[in-house]
């Protein structure tokens, strides 16, 4: 005989069964098309390349030293690869700067529209969603629109006679930065928003009660409070600014290449799958110690405040 | 003014949201002026003009293009759709049990690898099973879509589902419907709203796909963005203007529909 113990544990072993069965399409189709894959990018960078793309089935170290060494092919020696570092640290320090210059916009628009009336609230909200939708390659295409030598903002300059000949900002890195924190300035708005949306500003009362200033309000009540919210916006801009492919395609032009446009080279003129392989991995790791340090971060912020 | 002090005001942050809503519209605004440029440079306005509309009309690239997105987006749209309607139905409304955590990290796990690099595995693992099976169809991109469309379907859907009330569930198992009549006539109803606002975000997430589409697709197999980005980085006429507008106008009237939608619950 079942005691009524044992029934219920039969009971709950057969909803997370349930459970298991009900999620497995979901967990399968990613796992195929999306986590899966990752392993096999990281078995290809310790390969061989084969002479038309692809790879030899053949250890190899190579693809890793060729990350940031190269070797010389007289006397092989290794040296430090100048083009690949180069591109590296171009490219954290654009999705830096992307990062920070998104947060020093989109840090008082989201306090602009958290402090608007609850009715125009959603406006400014569908306001923001709007770009946010719209495909990142029209709006790229749009700034590349902008700021070309025959744009608009040279047109005008040269029209007031501030500038003589026009300023080519287009295929340079500032115009790459331009178009990414154009293209992720609503992903830094949005998170801070939905932080500062629940803001008791009565604390901030409370502040100015005390004789705090403006800024001291703002530096010691309103930003720890939505802290939160600027590390998850500053997450999500990073990650699409360290890898982007769209934005430094269309505006960096050949020369300034970033991280996706180098890995991209190896799987076509290159031939060099496992190097393509190795580099992509590389992004995996800066993201993965990024997305560490946001978790110890939120987990630390999730304790204080309760 | 009312109030002299006001405690919500910051010096300066109006100045900024007022030009960062500006400089957001600005460029999308030039955009569409000039697609219904008459000129055949994009650098000098030549007069009012529908002509570029009609030469994307006629272009026959860009019309197999724009149907091949339909088809891979709404495909990928319905399955990652209800694939993710059932993965919320089993990580939502339940005490925490073993593999709760995993299955959050795995189902969000595309959202966390850049698309280059999800690109490039599926340029590998795909490259291998077209020479295994000699297959080179729109399969490999409405599985590649299906995957990275499920964390945004799942999105709202949770989100309705931790919302729900489970009243109405109880009384009818107590009127005796089984789970399956429960779930048809009172959860599936109730839950709709999440559904639509799901199936609505993982097609124009599908839609607006560039990167892991250009690593994915074979031959012949350009998508609207992906045939874009072609021509732009050939050299840009006003007909891209044309296709990006009517691209825009379907972008926005969705959003506005996701919009309407998903506030509704209030």
């Amino acid at each position: 005989m079942a005691t009524a113990e044992e029934v219920a544990k039969a009971a709950e072993r057969r909803d997370i069964r349930d459970r298991w069965l009900l999620s497995a399409p979901a967990l399968l189709i990613i796992f195929l098309a999306a986590t899966g894959p990752l392993l096999i990018v990281l078995v290809y960078s310790f390969l061989t390349p084969g002479s038309y793309g692809d790879v030899k089935w053949q250890f190899s170290p190579e693809a890793w030293i060729a990350v940031f060494l190269e070797r010389d092919i007289f006397d092989d020696t290794l040296s430090v690869a100048a083009a690949h570092v180069t591109i590296f640290l171009r490219s954290i320090k654009l999705a830096v700067v992307t990062t920070i210059a998104t947060l020093a916009l989109g840090f008082p628009t989201a306090y602009f529209m958290a402090t608007r009336s609850e009715k125009t609230r959603d406006l400014w909200l569908f306001l923001i969603t709007i770009p946010f939708w719209t495909n990142l390659l029209i709006r790229t295409f749009a700034v590349l629109q902008i700021i070309r030598n025959e744009g608009i903002i040279n047109t005008i300059l040269l029209k007031l006679g501030i500038i003589s000949s026009p300023i080519q900002i287009l295929y340079t890195d500032t115009a790459i930065l331009i178009g990414m924190a154009y293209v992720y300035l609503p992903l830094m708005v949005l998170p801070i928003y939905a932080s500062m949306e629940k803001l008791d500003f009565r604390l901030v009362e409370a502040g100015y009660d005390l004789y705090a200033t403006r800024f001291k309000v703002l530096r010691k009540i309103i930003f720890p409070l939505v802290k939160p919210g600027v590390i998850a916006g500053s997450i999500l801009v990073f990650i699409p600014a360290l890898g982007a492919y769209v934005t430094p395609s269309v505006l960096g032009g050949g020369k300034n290449m970033m991280l996706s446009n180098l890995i991209e080279l190896q799987f076509g003129q290159g031939r060099n799958w496992p190097l393509g392989s190795a580099l992509s991995i590389a992004v995996m790791i800066i993201v993965m110690v990024a997305l560490l340090a946001y978790v110890r971060n939120a987990g630390k912020s999730g304790v204080r405040h309760g | 003014m009312a109030n002299r002090f006001s405690i919500k005001h910051q010096p300066g942050f109006t100045t900024i949201a007022a030009t960062c809503f500006i400089v957001l519209y600005l460029p999308i605004v030039v955009l569409v002026i000039y697609a219904f440029n008459a000129a055949t440079s994009t650098s000098e306005w030549g007069g009012f003009s529908f002509k570029w509309f009609q030469s994307a009309w006629q272009n026959t690239q860009v019309i197999d293009a724009t149907l091949r997105s339909f088809q891979i987006g709404a495909i990928a749209a319905m399955f990652s759709t209800i694939f993710a309607t059932m993965a919320a139905l089993a990580t939502t409304r339940t005490a925490p049990y073993p593999g709760l955590t995993f299955k959050y990290a795995a189902i969000n796990q595309p959202l966390m690898v850049p698309e280059i690099v999800t690109g490039v595995a599926l340029l590998i693992f795909f490259s291998r099973i077209k020479i295994f099976t000699g297959y080179s169809g729109l399969g490999y991109l409405i599985a590649a879509h299906t995957a990275f469309c499920i964390p945004f379907a799942y999105l709202p859907i949770r989100a309705r589902l931790e919302n729900m009330d489970l009243t109405l569930e109880r009384a009818a198992a107590d009127l005796y419907a089984t789970p399956w009549r429960t779930f048809r006539r009172i959860t599936l109803p109730l839950l709709w709203p999440g559904i639509l606002a799901g199936l609505m975000l993982a097609f124009v997430i599908s839609l607006d796909d560039v990167v892991i589409t250009e690593f994915v697709k074979s031959g012949g197999q350009d998508t609207l963005p992906t045939y874009m980005l072609g021509q732009i980085r050939r050299g840009i006429t006003p007909e891209i203007n044309a296709i990006s507008t009517v691209f825009l106008l379907l972008s926005v009237a969705i959003v506005t529909l996701f919009f309407f939608i998903s506030r509704k619950r209030d």
